[in-house]
């Protein structure tokens, strides 16, 4: 696979970070991208450290191995910072993304001295917010869709809706907010991508 | 018209499943099976299949029921993974022997110990001298496609061998990829309906099924059941290329990817194959002769095969993902070199093991094993016969 991007998903057992990582491959699958969305498993318990992963690339995908130098990092767990080393290997022209209510510097910090792109999102506010618990995945899936440019905002949210219509066929009433929760999301990220760049040229 | 579609190993095969509607499925539902039987089963209660689905206490008693059901006249099949393969040990045997072409959706995961769920091929491997047909895959498109197969090539009446479709434990069971789907109406028009010549719910023609056989006429039995699986061999490519005709995916007993001129080969099963393809890929870019053979079908085993297609390389590497705890490598190790030197191929042969118990695989480790044939040909450097690829020190 020479053209596409690798992402790699950290979290915690029960927090949907390979959910998370399956509908990204979903959604990417239905904008006609080749995609793969995997998990690395462990002993099965709620709370322990998990690994999931994405690949997606306009070519056929035919690498079966887990991916050590991701062009993206998505960290769902921000007590992970202390016990996984979540930047290992993560290229420097890509970006961490972390969950987090903390500032971003403060976060920065604790990154092993990554150099590449740092961008923090309170997914448990936007999720407390528009869906009433803490699931953070929506809001992670649509920052890391943000950040990635794997496709444009429009589609993702077309994509996302039909998903979710399908997923909570049963559950109507959380359509609405999870969507919210996308859009939040999406709104936060675009901020933070923009005023980086206005940064960088200033 | 084909079905883009994104789905799961386990789910293709399921999928299959569906498609084909089979008369009988008993399975263990819990661990260590696989969402297989569930997402059957969920097929069966939404009224999309009229497959009968009994659940069971064990793998011992999945594959007896499996068995029965087969003998009786029904298509039959059933799935497992891991030490639920190994419980069904005793009754792998019986199948093959009695002749009867039932399926079985393997996911090859490890056994213990120690414990750990992931991805080797010690349960398929176990399960080699059993007297099955056993297909591999690279990943979900190939899981499904053998599947559809499964049937036409057990029920051969040259073959009548029960028939073991596997794939690679999480690697591709649990990982959501791209995959190309046939119409319902093209696979039922391509398996068929099942017309079991002999069974036992047949009224005027009555048979036994695994009565005693004195040792005057039992080692006869045995060696028709070999002769069978032999038989496999032609069956499983004139199936390949009806399949080749409606879906437009080709197969063999062996995919050969850029082997031409290759003067180092990697040879394997299962998903590692297409990191080793990107290793290939990424070495030639460098001017470098390299190629992978991936074996499809392990039993019958294609020794000549084989033999024929590594003829004019320099080396080999035989990777195998099982150890056999002989002190002489592994399975595919052995019966590679054993193919070579019977047909008095005598190229280099480096058996490695990798992956045991979910260990990763990489396109670097695959750019190393190549790196390694070619330094042992052209500098003569010593390389260990047999030995252990990404092993902590």
């Amino acid at each position: 696979m020479k053209n596409g991007i690798e992402i790699r998903w950290h979290g915690r057992g029960g927090q949907g970070a390979k959910t998370a990582a399956l509908l990204l491959a979903d959604v990417a699958f239905k904008t006609g991208q080749n995609v793969q969305g995997f998990p690395e498993y462990g002993p099965e318990r709620m709370g322990a450290p998990i690994t999931a992963y994405n690949r997606i690339s306009a070519d056929k995908i035919r690498v079966h191995s887990n991916i050590y130098h991701p062009d993206y990092v998505v960290v769902v767990d921000e007590t992970l910072l202390d016990s996984v080393d979540v930047t290992a290997g993560l290229k420097k022209t890509g970006a961490i993304i972390v969950n987090t209510a903390k500032a971003k510097e403060e976060i920065a910090g604790r990154l092993n001295g990554y150099e590449g792109r740092v961008f923090t999102i309170d997914a448990r506010k936007i999720s407390m917010e528009t869906l009433g618990k803490n699931f953070p995945n929506s809001p992670m899936l649509a920052a890391t869709v943000a950040v990635s440019g794997v496709m444009p905002r429009e589609k993702f949210i077309t994509e996302m809706r039909a998903s979710y219509e399908h997923k909570f066929a049963k559950k109507p009433e959380v359509i609405d907010g999870n969507m919210k929760a996308l859009e939040l999301a999406f709104d936060h990220l675009e901020k933070a991508i923009k005023s980086e760049k206005m940064s960088l040229t200033a | 018209m084909a079905i883009k579609e994104r789905m799961s190993g386990n789910e293709a095969v399921s999928y299959a499943i569906r498609q084909i509607n089979p008369d009988v499925m008993p399975a263990f539902p819990i661990t260590p099976s696989t969402e297989i039987p569930q997402i059957v089963s969920t097929y069966i209660a939404n009224g999309e299949i009229d497959t009968e689905f009994i659940p069971v206490e064990s793998e011992h008693s999945a594959m007896s029921a499996t068995i029965g059901a087969e003998a009786a006249g029904a298509r039959s099949l059933t799935a497992t993974s891991s030490a639920g393969l190994a419980l069904m040990w005793e009754e792998l045997l019986l199948a093959a022997s009695n002749r009867l072409p039932l399926a079985l959706a393997l996911v090859n995961r490890t056994l213990s110990g120690p414990i750990n769920i992931n991805c080797d091929h010690s349960d398929g491997m176990g399960a080699r001298d059993t007297g099955w047909i056993q297909i591999y895959a690279e990943n979900n498109q190939e899981a499904y496609d053998n599947f559809l197969q499964a049937y036409p090539i057990a029920e051969n009446p040259n073959v009548h061998l029960p028939i073991m479709i596997c794939q690679d434990g999480f690697i591709t069971s649990h990982a959501v990829e791209n995959i190309e789907l046939l119409e319902d109406e093209t696979v039922r028009e391509f398996v068929g309906e099942y017309q079991p010549e002999e069974y036992l719910l047949n009224p005027g023609k009555p048979i036994a099924v695994g009565p005693y056989s004195v040792s005057n006429y039992a080692m006869e039995g045995k060696k028709n059941q070999e002769i069978a699986l032999e038989n496999a061999k032609q069956v499983i490519l004139d199936v390949a290329e009806k399949f080749r005709a409606v879906s437009g995916r080709g197969y063999g007993l062996f995919e050969e990817y850029k082997t031409e001129d290759a003067e180092y080969i990697m040879l394997m099963i299962g998903s590692a194959a297409g990191t080793a393809k990107q290793a290939v890929d990424d070495l030639r870019d460098q001017g470098k002769k390299v190629g992978v053979l991936k074996l499809r079908v392990f039993r019958p085993f294609p020794a000549k095969e084989i033999a024929e297609a590594l003829r004019h390389a320099k080396a080999v590497a035989i990777l195998d993902r099982c150890e056999s705890y002989n002190g002489n490598g592994g399975p595919l190790g052995g019966e590679v070199s054993a193919a070579l030197f019977r047909n008095k191929v005598m190229i280099e042969a480096v058996n490695y093991i990798y992956g045991l118990a979910g260990r990763d695989f990489t396109v670097s480790d695959a750019c190393d094993i190549f790196g390694e044939l070619e330094d042992m040909v052209q500098n003569g450097k010593e390389v260990e016969q047999y030995q252990y690829v990404r092993l902590r020190k």
